[in-house]
């Protein structure tokens, strides 16, 4: 019986560690999402006509708040960084009390759901945002901004990356709970059935 | 599996099926045109690529839930979960892309100078609404059949040791 033992708790070692890490990595491609978003602006000057000899000059700011799809990503993924604190956290100190079993595990698996949900739906809409910005729709005559406003463009490109590479390792936490769920309750229950 | 369980989640995929597929037919027949200027211009949902990949997900999310209606729920409950989790991310993301650029073409964007169209082309901008919402229904459809198969394969994984 002893033999049986260590074998659940080494399996449930291994398994902790191994969503602990992936909830650590989600935490970093979030927070970078975030931050890489929100610090995206830029500047450019465009002569736009001439008097006499002098043109005139008009400064355009690029701010991420310019498109609405920027700033719910923005949202999206802070609530994400916060979730995957606040898993983590329970995860590290009251890991006696997070068993496998009933109301607990199903909230967490539930809450996951819906950070992935949420955070997929932003990551999505800048990437089309991005993608009319950066071709254009010429049946809408809506012209390309990306051509005078390359660093905004390759910003914004980069954080919605960073936020698919959290959505990859949320799923992946996600499936580990789900399908070693099965495993372990059936250890706990029924020890020798490995 | 018995009944109680099984039979919320059957009804849940058929209305989620039934309203993803409303949502495809309402796009696919959207088209307007109007005469602005002496030139024609012509919205169809072909224009965007956003509610071309709107269409592709739901028709890809009306099938697969067809097919999911035949697997017996008790040997691949969980391999149905995991890809229904990755076919609701899906769903809500175009839906999510959709709606942003529809609020695009309501009300433009100033600051990168794009105008709206709504004005000139009203019968595809309600054709349009009309899919979001039936693609509104159809997410939070699937967000509540997801859940409750959680709640069923966790206890049929409980029950079974």
């Amino acid at each position: 019986m002893v033999g049986e033992k260590v074998v659940d708790s080494i399996t449930r070692w291994r398994v902790t560690m191994v969503v602990i890490l992936l909830r650590v990595l989600a935490l970093f491609a979030t927070t970078a999402a975030t931050v890489v978003m929100a610090l995206n602006k830029e500047k450019h000057i465009f002569a736009v006509a001439t008097i006499g000899n002098a043109p005139v000059k008009i400064e355009i700011t690029a701010k991420f708040q310019h498109i609405p799809a920027n700033v719910m990503f923005v949202i999206a993924n802070g609530v994400a960084t916060l979730h995957s604190l606040f898993m983590l956290s329970m995860l590290c100190f009251v890991r006696d009390k997070y068993d496998f079993k009933g109301l607990r595990f199903l909230t967490v698996a539930a809450l996951d759901m819906v950070t992935i949900a949420v955070v997929s739906g932003a990551a999505t809409a800048v990437a089309f945002m991005g993608e009319v910005a950066r071709n254009g729709n010429s049946h809408a005559r809506w012209n390309k901004v990306c051509d005078n406003f390359e660093r905004y463009c390759d910003q914004g490109s980069g954080a919605m990356l960073a936020s698919y590479i959290g959505i990859f390792f949320l799923m992946l936490v996600n499936m580990l709970n789900i399908f070693e769920h099965g495993r372990l309750i059936n250890l706990s229950k029924n020890p020798l059935a490995a | 599996m018995n009944k109680t369980q099984w039979i919320p989640i059957v009804c849940l995929r058929v209305i989620a099926m039934v309203s993803t597929f409303v949502a495809t037919l309402l796009m696919v027949t959207s088209h307007d045109s109007a005469k602005v200027l002496g030139m024609t211009f012509q919205a169809k949902y072909n224009n965007s690529p956003t509610l071309k990949y709107f269409v592709v997900v739901s028709i890809i999310t009306t099938v697969y839930s067809l097919g999911a209606l035949f697997v017996p729920p008790r040997k691949l409950g969980r391999h149905v979960l995991v890809i229904d989790l990755i076919i609701m991310s899906f769903l809500i993301s175009s839906f999510s892309a959709a709606v942003g650029i529809g609020q695009l073409g309501k009300e433009g964007n100033s600051h990168a100078g794009w105008i709206p169209i709504c004005g000139q082309v009203p019968k595809f901008c309600h054709h349009v609404t009309a899919s979001l919402i039936a693609g509104f229904v159809a997410v939070i459809i699937y967000f509540l059949l997801v859940l409750y198969s959680l709640n069923n394969v966790l206890n049929l994984v409980a029950f079974k040791a």
